[in-house]
């Protein structure tokens, strides 16, 4: 068999990676298409006549045939019972500061063991994933690594967490809590990094295992979410308020995107909402866009626009309003809401300093919300 | 043959391939008038052992007779050309009882290499090997007969090729490997799209179909077929009708299946998936099913793909000539 230069690329990045985690034992004899397939039963499906099922994972809830697979491309009715095909299967392991999540009020300055399979349940045509996330499991070589050998090899690499990131998690939910179960229990830590597109039940029962949540909240309309997104807004909305009511810690991204999500009566919608269901200590991300996958006809985000969405959320009452994507803009600082000093003080994804002491200003005792430790 | 001369007839082949082959029948079909769509009855000789690639070749021969208006091997020739690598999509998915027989495929194989196409230069594939496994095929890449295999042992061009609400990578099969794709779909209901017919089976060419179902398929069913290789590829579509379904789709329900033994052949595929869902709606009236309109999945993606921004082809009844033989 051949092997072109680009599946030979994504197979010397993908051992590369294994072997920095220490995870160099199963990927190494293999070559792209020879993936093999392990099946775990799905936990959120009923069963239906004619062998069909209902995934009950996400708010598509697809119904799907016998031998066909649901929008995420993962998961497979194989004779009326439906199965995961990401499960132990990870196709990308690195390890990232938590800032690139990004999470700016969890264990700042500590390292995330950040895996992803392959598999999405959306289709965001400005996707930077996109290779991995819109892909199918026989098309991504694959390492075979179960849950616990994850968690250990993010003990081993001294990781604070577990991230799991790059691709949409919610598709690959029971790998996903197996390998926090695990990871708990080594006390390692395991943050989301989702779009929050998720039914209520499996969220729920994630939150038993999850330490903090990114949602990335792609805009504030339907008509976005539809057009650009394939997906839907209010259950996002829905799973931000579950997050909130379980005590989750959760911090939101919102990529703004020219002329499609920037408008200002939008921006100020949204931080109202934020102010009025989450309070205002849920910290905000405004990150800045460039042109992706198939959203390549618009310019980047200009700054100013990064600013003007800070502000209003600033003046909407929200403590902790960020602009991401902007190494070295103010807008990365974490700032005290009452005194306004800057308490840590950031550049890109690196910590220059952090006066937080206790979880407070150190200048006016002012408790700064978060998990700092 | 000296050197010189066999240069000469193979430049002179390679430029009749290009300017006078398939590629101008095929575009020639969206823009005639009206479409034909061919549908050829045969019994099997034997019932329990269904039927066989030499029998059915005979009807495939009287079919493109009459799509074409010349005789086989001419007629094969008016879509492939000799130095053509032929890609076959068979509609494996479903396993055996409702897959793209093989009976039908060798009778292909066997034509095109009547016109000179070596067996090496036959490709027999679907989206995976362990469909075209579980369908009845054997796998093979030895290129002293035709070959078969799965998109899955090439893999997808890296490029995003996009058309309407479509974007996808398409199978190295269609853009790399073969110069012309012969479409043999099955005929069938599909429980989201209504029904699987021509255009459906081009899901298979690209890596992420699974995104396009929402609203019944439509408008992404028609959107694929006009994203760049696949339009200029697909020649010719032959229909395996010898077993269709009404109910239950796209898996196998054989207590939903009946013995229709007809080949239909169209280089339309709009003009074909109308006859198809006519068909389909006629038995489902027969057995008193709601008709796909009431059932939530009227396959309306069949008139997109004949609208003013798709123009693949006919949809009106009026405009298509169906021929019975």
């Amino acid at each position: 068999m051949s092997v072109s230069r680009r599946k030979f690329i994504q197979c010397s990045c993908g051992v590369g990676c294994l072997y920095m985690s220490g995870l160099t034992g199963s990927l190494l004899a293999k070559l792209p298409g020879q993936n093999r397939e392990q099946l775990i039963e799905a936990r959120y499906y009923e069963k239906l006549p004619h062998r069909k099922i209902r995934c009950l994972l996400c708010p598509r809830e697809c119904v799907i045939d016998d031998l066909e697979r649901g929008y995420c491309g993962v998961r497979e009715n194989r004779g009326g019972t439906y199965y995961s095909l990401v499960y132990g299967k990870p196709v990308s392991m690195h390890i990232d500061p938590i800032e690139k999540k990004p999470l700016f009020h969890f264990l700042p300055g500590s390292e995330a063991f950040s895996i992803a399979t392959v598999g999405c349940n959306v289709l965001c045509k400005f996707c930077q994933n996109w290779e991995i996330s819109q892909a199918r499991p026989e098309q991504v070589p694959a390492a075979d690594e179960p849950p616990e050998k994850i968690a250990r090899a993010a003990q081993v690499n001294r990781c604070a967490s577990i991230a799991y990131t790059y691709n949409e998690p919610v598709i690959f939910a029971e790998y996903m809590y197996d390998i926090a179960e695990i990871a708990n229990s080594l006390s390692v830590h395991s943050v989301m990094i989702t779009n929050g597109y998720i039914n209520a039940k499996p969220m729920r029962d994630l939150c038993r295992v999850l330490r903090a949540v990114k949602i990335d909240l792609k805009a504030f309309t339907e008509r976005f979410y539809r057009e650009l997104v394939a997906g839907e807004l209010k259950p996002v909305l829905d799973t931000l308020i579950l997050l909130k009511s379980e005590g989750m810690w959760t911090e939101i991204v919102y990529l703004v995107i020219p002329g499609q999500n920037d408008d200002r009566k939008e921006l100020t919608d949204l931080s109202r909402w934020i102010m009025k269901e989450l309070g205002p200590d849920t910290p905000v991300h405004f990150t800045r866009f460039h042109p992706m996958y198939r959203l390549t006809n618009l310019p980047s985000t200009p700054i100013a626009t990064l600013q003007m969405a800070r502000n209003i959320a600033l003046d909407a009452g929200i403590h902790y309003v960020y602009t991401g994507n902007v190494p070295g803009d103010p807008g990365e600082n974490t700032y005290c809401p009452h005194c306004r000093k800057m308490l840590i003080q950031r550049i890109g994804y690196h910590i220059v300093r952090n006066e937080i002491k206790n979880n407070q200003c150190p200048y006016c005792n002012t408790k700064i919300a978060g998990i700092w430790q | 043959m000296n050197r010189r001369a066999f240069l000469h007839t193979t430049i002179a082949s390679i430029m009749a391939a290009y300017l006078f082959g398939g590629k101008k029948y095929a575009k020639a079909a969206r823009q005639d008038r009206s479409s034909t769509v061919v549908m050829a009855r045969i019994e099997p000789s034997d019932p329990e052992a269904g039927f066989n690639a030499l029998r059915l070749q005979s009807v495939l021969d009287r079919a493109l007779e009459s799509l074409t208006g010349l005789p086989s091997p001419a007629a094969w020739k008016q879509f492939i050309s000799p130095n053509d690598v032929v890609g076959l999509k068979v509609n494996a998915l479903a396993g055996k009882g409702l897959s793209t027989s093989k009976a039908l495929v060798e009778a292909v194989c066997n034509r095109l290499q009547d016109i000179g196409i070596p067996a090496g230069h036959i490709i027999i594939f679907d989206r995976m090997d362990r469909d075209l496994q579980r369908a009845g095929y054997v796998i093979s890449t030895n290129k002293k007969k035709p070959q078969c295999y799965g998109n899955d042992r090439v893999g997808f061009d890296h490029r995003i090729y996009e058309y309407g609400a479509a974007g996808s990578r398409i199978t190295r099969l269609v853009t790399d490997i073969c110069t012309a794709i012969i479409n043999l779909p099955i005929m069938k209901d599909h429980g989201i799209v209504g029904v699987s017919g021509a255009l459906k089976n081009l899901f298979g060419l690209i890596d992420n179909p699974n995104k396009y179902h929402d609203n019944v398929g439509d408008p992404f069913v028609a959107d694929v077929a006009l994203l760049k290789p696949i339009r200029d590829k697909v020649r010719l579509t032959i229909c395996d009708a010898l077993t269709a379904q009404y109910e239950g789709g796209p898996p196998y329900m054989p207590h939903w299946t009946w013995p229709m033994n007809t080949l239909i052949a169209a280089t339309d595929m709009v003009a074909m998936d109308r006859i198809i869902w006519d068909i389909i709606e006629e038995k489902r009236r027969e057995k008193r099913l709601p008709t796909l309109r009431e059932a939530g999945r009227e396959p309306t993606y069949i008139a997109t793909a004949a609208d003013r921004n798709h123009n693949l082809g006919h949809n009106e009844l009026n405009n298509i000539n169906v021929i019975k033989i």
